[in-house]
């Protein structure tokens, strides 16, 4: 197996929430990254982090004044370049949102992002540390263990229409989607820049994954 | 299932970390920067790290200080302190912070607390709320570091901080602060039963059995400064007394301080000798991540 440890990540900065986190936590790994804006940089990374904290709609509008979505969409679902989306820069890959109204989304996997249901649980936003449990034995869950606290914080949650991309769960009125993984995307709800030490080890997942042969 | 959280406050006055005793009086602790080393890697499970002469000075808090800090911190960081426009927010979030705290801008132009959730999500916006009992029995909120009373009841702000698309509440007790005689449960109780937004526990710790006292009340998170500051492991500690009281709580660290007892000074008992001795030669590789 080849590795090349020179692979570019680059961290999308669409304005949207703490990409200095992310950052720090790649940095704490010894991993080089970019962030970057650039429709130019896009093209000519490796691999991509989509992070991500605030609504939906303001997300969207601000890839596209961007004007990096085809360009994105393009690397990620026709090059096939490794990409994470970590908590809103999950939901953006469904097909739509029914956060503030409605919006659409990148459509990249057939999912809906819906509101939190509160007859279910009173208390919304969902934050805190809950316990993941692992649904499919995938590379992102490597040395962490079948039912590993990540750090969550959203009001919404990502309904998928397809069960076989859900790679782990939580349970918070009702179990939610707390991670996928479709091919070269793989995306969670909760924060692992934030998760201490089982988050550093599912970016390490990701970071060894962009590193190694693919193919 | 969703654990409590055990949340570690910083209070900064000068630039440093300090006690505080009713508002009024504050000691010296240490550096930022190894209380936020420290309490990460004692397996907190979140920290807030407020500075306050933000407010009184009229200005922001220190932004080169958070990118500092935010560097080594793996958990969430709320930072608050003297933040009162949306420009605070966007620069303090900026600098590192993933969350924001507000407090007197939430009273004086409460309008912040709409356009800052709008504008970053709920998820930023932590609102906290300063309240000490009254004369007649009532409980009061205040803001400019509890100098300035809002003639307001906490009870009043939550709502209106939760109608206003606030993420958090925190709430603490000036007349608990520094105290150790356990947070306010009365307060406590009030402000959780009156909003659906997360609320956290704030004031008064100063034995482990203080965070376990507040477990009825459907607090999402328990806080504590003081408490945190004067003894090695005081995270894991804690954590590990709540989880022996069966309390739903997070504990990943490698020490775990299984059977441990406390003092009535909420210090961990020293362990039997054959214990220690057996504990002084188990070799712990360090995991490699």
């Amino acid at each position: 197996m080849t590795v090349d440890n020179n692979r570019r990540i680059l961290i999308i900065n669409y304005g949207m929430g703490n990409i200095g986190s992310v950052k720090n936590a790649l940095n704490t790994l010894g991993v080089e990254c970019i962030i970057s804006d650039s429709k130019n940089d896009i093209s000519s990374a490796d691999a991509f982090i989509l992070p991500g904290v605030g609504a939906f709609p303001a997300a969207m509008s601000n890839l596209k004044k961007l004007d990096i979505v085809d360009e994105l969409t393009k690397q990620v679902m026709i090059s096939r370049k490794p990409f994470l989306g970590i908590c809103l820069g999950m939901q953006l890959l469904a097909k739509d949102s029914v956060e503030n109204g409605y919006a659409k989304g990148l459509g990249w996997i057939d999912a809906g992002v819906v509101p939190i249901d509160r007859e279910k649980i009173k208390r919304v936003p969902h934050v805190g540390w809950n316990n993941v449990l692992m649904e499919k034995d995938d590379v992102m869950y490597k040395r962490i263990g079948a039912s590993a606290h990540f750090f969550f914080d959203h009001s919404f949650h990502m309904v998928c229409s397809d069960h076989e991309m859900v790679t782990g769960t939580c349970v918070y009125g009702e179990k939610m989607v707390a991670s996928i993984r479709k091919n070269n995307i793989f995306a969670t709800q909760f924060h692992p820049e934030k998760s201490q030490r089982n988050g550093l080890k599912l970016l390490r997942n990701f970071t060894n994954f962009v590193f190694s042969d693919r193919s | 299932m969703l654990k409590t959280r055990l949340i570690g406050v910083l209070i900064v006055k000068g630039g440093i970390v300090v006690q505080s005793i009713n508002f009024r009086r504050y000691l010296p602790v240490g550096s930022p920067a190894v209380a936020v080393d420290y309490l990460n890697r004692w397996g907190i499970d979140e920290i807030v790290l407020l500075d306050i002469d933000a407010s009184p000075e009229s200005r922001s808090p220190e932004l080169s200080k958070i990118a500092e800090f935010s560097k080594c911190c793996q958990v969430p960081l709320t930072v608050g302190g003297g933040i009162r426009t949306v420009e605070d927010i966007e620069k303090t979030i900026h600098a590192g912070a993933d969350k924001i705290v507000i407090n007197s801008a939430a009273v004086d132009t409460p309008d912040l607390i709409s356009e800052g959730a709008e504008l970053f999500g709920a998820q930023c916006i932590m609102v906290s709320i300063d309240a000490g009992l009254t004369g007649n029995g009532e409980y009061r909120a205040f803001t400019d570091s509890g100098r300035c009373d809002t003639g307001r009841s906490p009870v009043d702000l939550a709502e209106e901080a939760e109608k206003r698309g606030a993420g958090e509440i925190l709430i603490n007790s000036i007349d608990r602060d520094g105290s150790k005689t356990g947070y306010d449960l009365e307060l406590l109780g009030q402000v959780c039963n009156a909003v659906d937004i997360p609320v956290i526990a704030c004031g008064g710790v100063g034995h482990p059995e203080h965070f376990r006292e507040a477990a009825g009340l459907n607090l999402s998170g328990l806080a504590a400064a003081n408490f945190f500051h004067f003894t090695e492991h005081s995270a894991v500690v804690a954590k590990s007394f709540l989880k022996s009281a069966r309390e739903q709580v997070r504990l990943d660290t490698y020490a775990k301080y299984e059977n441990c007892t406390f003092d009535m000074n909420g210090r961990a008992d020293k362990r039997s000798d054959e214990y220690l001795d057996k504990l002084r030669f188990e070799y712990i590789p360090e995991e490699i991540i």
